[in-house]
């Protein structure tokens, strides 16, 4: 086989996987420090997607979107957790698991009320339109893109949890939150902060993955299942995990297309299946809060 | 010593779930004082201390520190009265160097205190810890995690620090050592409720000593009167 179309096939195999990774990083966060699986992660996703073209086409400008979208999104994550899932705390692990799996709903019927339930394409930026010639072959300029993007989130995410006082509180409310409320933080107002961040991550992937695939109210129920699968081979509640697993399935899937395209969307649960078998824990689990 | 009272307990209930643990506390805590606290194993000496922070689950009676109403506060804003708890697990949170830990103490006080200035500080009175700032807390000797859970505590400069069997599990020497210590933060005002199984060492440390029996007050004197009546002592806590 040709080796120019080995490595293209590897990096749309990234670009796909970048999505992933911003997308399982905002399920891992929220899992790892609120203890609550987020089901309605995907719809986040989608509405983020929706947000992002409706502010596209608002403002006449696809930056506005990619910016103003999570923002708007992770505020309304916000308000969820004010409203709703503040009040599971303490509770079984069941009870925001089955309160977001019926919020995802909701979500995706509100869409389908407002928009309608056929796909909308959603148009790259002008700047972006077309290809790159990388010496081995040609490269939508889209997907270079979105990988740069994703990886400059990703270090900003690192700076901000490494180098800040934010940071510090909530790498420490995530393995002691008692400690974090006897020392003057009120935890709560940072369980609110960080489901807003999950939330905004995943409309984020949902704006970023817009050009990619067509925008439509079911979009999210299938990356919500590419999300879990990530954050499963990674490691519940790992942000490291999140990257490394979202790359190797993003890498995998397109891999396996190259060979046998009839495979490619099962591969990630095969590999979920052998990390299960000898690594249950994950890739790179860490002691969080398991139920 | 300073007569009026810092801490306030009036009739203090609580309760785990469905059991009363606490039946009606009074003590006072006076401002510049050493008050300990003691009694038999689950006599409810820790879950006073986690009452006055604002731990327990469900607590009534009257609380004021430092002329504030505790209860209706939760424990981050008791925190911001002046008021820090170092608990029995000592709490070091794993993953982050005894430098982190230490700041865990600053992050939620403000722009008021300087970070590196008050490091600076903390360790010059821990000698100990100074050498192993960039160490993982949680690798620390015992004793020295409980220095560290200590220093933690004080970073911020608190009126009143609840202190949890801060001897339990530790080496004679660093025992003595935070005797030393003790009296330090004393002189230099201030106020210290300390818990205690090692009965000797925290009456020679107090100015007063209440026993508690089976979540009620049932003893109150000078830690000197205390410390001589050894009946009392092995009435209320013979372990």
């Amino acid at each position: 086989m040709d080796l120019s179309l080995i490595i293209m096939q590897l990096l749309s195999g990234i670009a796909l996987g970048a999505v992933l990774v911003i997308t399982a990083l905002g399920l891992t966060i929220v899992f790892g420090m609120l203890g609550v699986v987020n089901f309605a992660h995907g719809a986040m996703f989608m509405i983020g997607a929706y947000a992002g073209l409706y502010l596209a086409s608002l403002t006449g400008s696809f930056w506005w979107g990619l910016l103003l979208a999570p923002i708007l999104i992770g505020a309304f994550g916000m308000l969820i957790e004010f409203v709703l899932i503040r009040r599971l705390y303490g509770r079984s692990i069941d009870d925001p698991l089955l309160l977001t799996f019926g919020l995802s709903y909701v979500l995706v019927e509100g869409v389908r009320i407002l928009f309608g339930s056929d796909g909308i394409p959603f148009p790259t930026p002008s700047q972006l339109i077309g290809v790159v010639d990388l010496g081995v072959g040609f490269f939508p300029r889209y997907r270079i893109f979105v990988i740069v993007m994703v990886a400059a989130v990703l270090v900003l995410l690192w700076l901000m949890l490494e180098k800040t006082r934010i940071g510090l509180i909530v790498r420490a409310g995530a393995r002691d939150p008692v400690i974090m409320q006897v020392l003057g933080v009120d935890i709560g107002r940072v369980w609110l902060a960080i489901f807003g961040l999950g939330v905004a991550l995943a409309a984020l992937g949902g704006v970023l993955a817009g050009p990619m695939r067509s925008v439509n109210p079911e979009m999210g129920s299938l990356v919500l299942a590419e999300a879990f699968v990530v954050t499963v081979i990674g490691g519940l509640g790992s942000i490291p995990g999140a990257v490394v697993a979202g790359l190797l399935v993003g890498i995998s899937i397109s891999m396996v297309a190259l060979v046998a395209p009839e495979m490619a969307t099962i591969v990630m649960f095969a590999l979920m299946a052998a990390v299960l078998l000898i690594r249950p824990q994950g890739l790179f689990n860490v002691r969080g809060r398991v139920a | 010593m300073a007569e009026t009272a810092l801490l306030e307990i009036r009739d203090l209930h609580a309760w785990y779930g469905a059991s009363h643990v606490l039946h009606g506390i009074s003590v006072d805590v006076k401002a510049g004082e050493v008050l300990a606290l003691v009694g038999r194993n689950g006599a409810g000496k820790t879950t006073t201390l986690r009452a006055v922070m604002g731990l327990m689950p469900r607590a009534t009676g009257r609380m004021r520190f430092a002329g504030r109403d505790l209860l209706p506060l939760r424990a981050h804003r008791r925190y911001h009265l002046g008021l820090a708890y170092v608990p029995e697990e000592r709490r070091i949170v794993p993953g982050l160097s005894v430098r982190e830990n230490l700041r865990l103490g600053l992050v939620a006080a403000g722009s008021g205190i300087k970070e590196r200035t008050a490091i600076d500080e903390i360790a010059e009175t821990f000698p100990r810890l100074k050498e192993r700032l960039d160490q993982e807390g949680v690798t620390l000797s015992g004793g020295e995690q409980q220095m560290l859970a200590i220093a933690r505590a004080l970073i911020a400069k608190p009126k009143m620090i609840l202190l949890d069997e801060p001897s339990e599990g530790i080496m004679p020497v660093l025992v003595e050592e935070m005797g030393v210590l003790f009296r330090k933060l004393r002189d230099q005002g201030t106020t210290l409720l300390l818990v205690e199984q090692n009965v000797e060492w925290a009456l020679r440390l107090a100015d007063r000593a209440v026993i508690i029996d089976q979540g009620e007050m049932v003893y109150e004197s000078s830690a000197a009167a205390l410390l001589a009546d050894k009946d009392i002592q092995d009435r209320y806590c013979a372990v």
